[in-house]
């Protein structure tokens, strides 16, 4: 962290979005994380989407559990509602949140621990369910807070911060979500802004449950040699299989489309993720080939990141639920009230 | 000595054979006869195939709790024969399927013996397995209609109404009920010297269950979310609500629904789901029993430090552990006052009866929203699962719920300025937001460390601050939680405090009691904290009998925490064997005390 407390400088000269907020508006409080952490990097990813969509911050609902990375939703969107749960129940908290109230857009921060190890089982049903949120899981293989314990996403062989081996196999997030139905499987690198911004946008923009791995390296138990989630390691083994780029509904999407290289899916509202196929016969909307990509070269020690897979009929927990428009937070009681003539109506059957 | 209104039978058969609706139907056409009557289905965890009875109480004084004495016994489980011949009173009737002979071992002198050939009978009438089975059923019914004089009128009408809509099996039920009660008839003196005879005690009365009820006063609270994860005895609650919601809470256009049901993975998820629904403005709820409590307690302690308005109805069973899941207790009620780790301190409501759990469910969100915390009702098994003739249930079209302080965007807009855990009034209570209002109304909510305005924090003192706090905000809600049921008499120094369903039992033995000259004070606790009435009375008396079903004494246990009180002053009575409470049970323990002082 700073040791320092900064002034937030407010340049005049600074851009404004079409809600006529600067980047600073995005932000939230000062990180308590290490310097050069990977999770403040993706808070800058999120703050940089956020604006880049015009996003009223109130309008969002941020939700995490316990440990590092979830600690960050209090570095971005100082105007939204933040809920800092307990340990891995996140899924369940962001789960309530959107059925009561489905207009809010939600964004769901959690790590390898919370996500894979004391959570993994609700990371599973929310998948399922298929809950309406962009899920971000900060990857760094590693229990920051209690200092350096192996997480359940550690590759096997790789070395502790004390030169220990991690015995057992990993659990990779996005095999595991792809593997339950995910209609949205992302992998980024905490590092790359470039490729973290538009998938996290499509992300937003995607009705359901929307999976995103960064691997986000831990600058201080696990960015050394032997650690599969350096920043060295990262930087060296990372295959790009598709560069997403996402456009809003308004703007025209006529120039720079290539149909020799990009495909381009449309998501529910209109808006368009563009994904350009940077190795060859990807196909993003091939659940079983993504799978098997992402196998092949991890044998081959590579980390595959951009959209892995994307379904363009999803359907949300509200559609399966068949609930109103209006968010059942909001939906008046007379309306939801039978009365006492009903009340006696009824009662004639308990006779 | 023959009794007319006022005995009680049991009957003894096999899960999954479809006596439920044979049952179901004598209890029914008893209560249409204008006569009080109760019935406790005493059921095994099992789908198929184990023993399971069901006890009638009819009583015309209106007695509901459960008695131990059987004046009649149908017995059609040879295996569990040997225990139900035991069951029956001195002088009582035994009625079995007399297709196969009785083992001589099993007769009792004492006891009249009735065979009716029911397997016989109906292999003879009906055709096919299924059907012999099931309507063996009816055909007991239709006995016991001739042996106890049932308005067989009511009992033709009954089965009308049921299968109005599927003629061919109304046909068979009436053939059935006329199989079992022409053969009574022909072959016994009808009716037995316990009959039944019209009343007019029923017609301002309802047969309800309480899971029912309490599914029903969630949709009338206006709750819109409820997450659950199956449980015994508690799956029935959810299960009404969701039957109730689909009748109600469809709008009629489009046909979407006004509710959301989400069965979580388990009882974690199920409690967390409904303090992100509360958070974002639903009325939420879950439904569970003990065991779903105890995976529920760290999520407890978030709701309640978080201050997020949570509703959790626990419909107790017997435990430790899994515990006997079809039998009754009241196991749960130091869990549920202080639930999760640290120091908490939890909202707690006892309803006795089916009616009260309707009426607890609208105080429950109501007291969760207006303090801002986890509020338990504590139901039981009994309660819960059995069918209770109760007062019908009343509504007040003018009742609005209480949101408690939550701002609006124009009271955020005009404030400018927010801080979450700011006791702003005084009363402990500070104002709410909720998401997606007014960017000043944001906050985080968290279970770590937090100061009045909502930061984070490890300042000792800032700490403190908001712990004691809410502290003061828990004690305060002792003045709003529903108070005390007292019944008092002129000069006694006894008195009996209860909670739950223990009502039931408590009342008829104060009578019994009062009868032999042994004057009793009554109170019945129906919420916590304790309000000042409950040490009141307690001071008021030499001696209090605390009743309750659990091994401990926890609500002993608790009324001496919470009160200071002298343990000297509180005299433990406890049934916990997981049946229901029975009057004999509180006056044996009252009697023992009493003769010992004497």
């Amino acid at each position: 962290m700073s040791y320092i407390t900064k002034p937030a400088p407010r340049h005049p000269a600074l851009q404004k979005n079409a809600l006529g907020l600067t980047r600073r508006d995005y932000e939230g409080a000062i990180t308590t994380l290490c310097a050069g952490c990977g999770h403040d990097s993706i808070t800058a990813a999120i703050t940089q989407a956020f604006w880049d969509l015009s996003i009223a911050p109130y309008k969002v609902a941020k939700l995490s559990g316990i440990g590092c990375s979830s600690k960050t939703p209090a570095y971005f969107l100082r105007e939204a509602h933040g809920l800092n749960g307990v340990h891995g129940r996140m899924p369940a908290l962001v789960t309530g949140a959107n059925a009561a109230n489905r207009d809010l857009l939600y964004i769901g921060i959690s790590g390898d621990g919370d996500s894979l190890s004391i959570g993994l089982g609700q990371l599973c049903h929310a998948i399922r369910r298929n809950v309406n949120v962009l899920y971000v899981l900060e990857n760094n293989g590693v229990y920051g807070l209690t200092k350096g314990q192996f997480s359940a996403s550690a590759d096997p062989g790789s070395l502790s911060k004390k030169g220990e081996a991690n015995t057992m196999g990993a659990i990779d997030g996005c095999l595991l979500a792809l593997t339950l139905g995910a209609t949205f499987v992302a992998r980024s690198f905490s590092g790359d802004k470039g490729q973290l911004v538009p998938i996290l946008k499509a992300g937003l923009a995607h009705k359901g449950f929307a999976f995103v791995d960064v691997i986000s390296p831990c600058v201080t138990f696990n960015d050394h040699e032997g650690s599969t989630k350096s920043y060295a390691y990262t930087r060296e083994k990372n295959v790009e299989v598709v560069q997403t780029d996402f456009v809003l509904p308004t703007a025209a999407i006529t120039t720079a489309y290539d149909p020799g290289t990009v495909s381009s899916v449309m998501l529910h509202d209109g808006s368009w993720v563009r994904l350009r196929k940077v190795s060859e016969d990807y196909d993003p909307t091939d659940r079983d080939r993504s799978f098997s990509y992402i196998r092949e070269r991890q044998k081959e020690g590579e980390v595959v990141t951009g959209l892995l897979y994307i379904s363009p009929d999803s359907s949300d927990l509200h559609e399966q639920n068949n609930t109103v428009a209006t968010p059942l937070a909001q939906v008046p009681y007379d309306q939801l009230c039978p009365g006492s003539a009903e009340l006696e109506k009824l009662q004639r059957g308990f006779r | 000595m023959p009794r007319t209104n006022e005995f009680a039978f049991k009957i003894a058969t096999a899960n999954g054979t479809g006596s439920a609706s044979a049952n179901g139907l004598i209890m029914q056409a008893i209560f249409r006869m204008g006569i009080p009557v109760t019935g406790k289905n005493v059921f095994p965890s099992n789908i198929q195939g184990l023993p399971t009875w069901y006890e009638i109480r009819v009583d015309k004084h209106g007695y509901t709790a459960r008695t131990p004495n059987f004046d009649l016994m149908v017995a059609l489980n040879p295996a569990t024969y040997q225990k139900d011949v035991q069951e029956v009173r001195s002088g009582g009737w035994l009625l079995y399927d007399s297709t196969w002979p009785l083992d001589e071992r099993l007769t009792r002198p004492d006891v009249t013996y009735l065979g009716i050939p029911f397997a016989e009978l109906c292999n003879a009438q009906f055709t096919g397995p299924r059907e012999r089975i099931l309507m063996k059923n009816i055909a007991y019914a239709g006995a016991l209609a001739a042996l106890l004089d049932m308005d067989t009128e009511i009992v033709r009408t009954l089965l009308a109404e049921k299968y109005s809509r599927k003629p061919a099996l109304m046909d068979s039920n009436r053939q059935a009920v006329d199989l079992g009660s022409n053969y009574a008839r022909e072959h016994f003196a009808c009716p037995l010297p316990i009959r039944l005879e019209a009343m007019d005690k029923t017609k301002d009365s309802i047969l309800i269950d309480g899971n029912t009820a309490a599914g029903l006063g969630c949709v009338y609270a206006g709750a819109t979310v409820g997450a659950w994860y199956p449980i015994t005895p508690a799956t029935s609650l959810m299960e009404a609500f969701t039957s109730f919601c689909r009748k109600y809470r469809r709008d009629p256009e489009t046909k979407k629904n006004k509710f959301a049901i989400l069965q979580a993975e388990d009882e974690i998820a199920a409690v967390g789901m409904v303090i992100g629904a509360s958070w974002a403005g639903a009325r939420a709820f879950t439904s569970t029993a003990g065991p779903g409590i105890s995976l529920m307690n760290e999520f407890i302690g978030l709701a309640y430090y978080g201050e997020v308005p949570t509703v959790i109805f626990d419909v107790q069973r017997a435990g430790p552990s899994t515990g006997m899941p079809t039998r009754t207790q009241q196991g749960d009620l130091m869990l549920c006052a202080y639930a999760s780790h640290g120091d908490t301190r939890h909202i707690c409501l006892y309803p006795a009866d089916p009616r009260e759990a309707f009426e607890t469910a609208t105080m429950a969100f109501d007291l969760a929203e207006r303090f801002q915390t986890p509020v338990f009702v504590l139901s039981d098994l009994d309660i819960g699962m059995n069918d209770w003739m109760v007062p019908k249930l009343t509504w007040d079209d003018s009742y609005r719920p209480d949101r408690g302080k939550v701002l609006s965007a124009e009271e955020l807009e005009a404030a400018k300025t927010f801080s979450r855990y700011l006791d702003v009034d005084g009363d402990g209570i500070p104002y709410r937001t909720l998401p997606g209002v007014h960017p000043t109304g944001a906050y985080f909510t968290r279970g770590s460390g937090h100061n009045r305005y909502g930061a984070y924090t490890e300042d000792g003192d800032e700490y403190v601050d908001v712990l004691d706090r809410i502290d003061r905000k828990i004690q305060r809600a002792a003045r709003f939680v529903p108070a005390p049921i007292v019944q008092t008499t002129a000069g006694a120094s006894l008195g009996l405090l209860t909670i739950g369903g223990c009502h039931a039992a408590c009342t008829e033995a104060l009578d019994i009691l009062a009868r032999e000259g042994i004057a009793v004070d009554y109170m019945r606790v129906r919420g916590f904290p304790f309000s000042d009435d409950v040490r009141t009375f307690l001071d008021a008396h030499d001696v209090t009998f605390i009743v309750e079903q659990n091994r401990d004494a926890q609500l002993r246990s608790l009324l001496l925490l919470e009160t200071g009180i002298g343990p000297e002053k509180l005299e433990s009575v406890r049934y916990y064997a997981g049946f229901p409470m029975s009057a004999h049970h509180v006056i044996s323990g009252v009697k023992a005390k009493v003769e010992k002082a004497a």
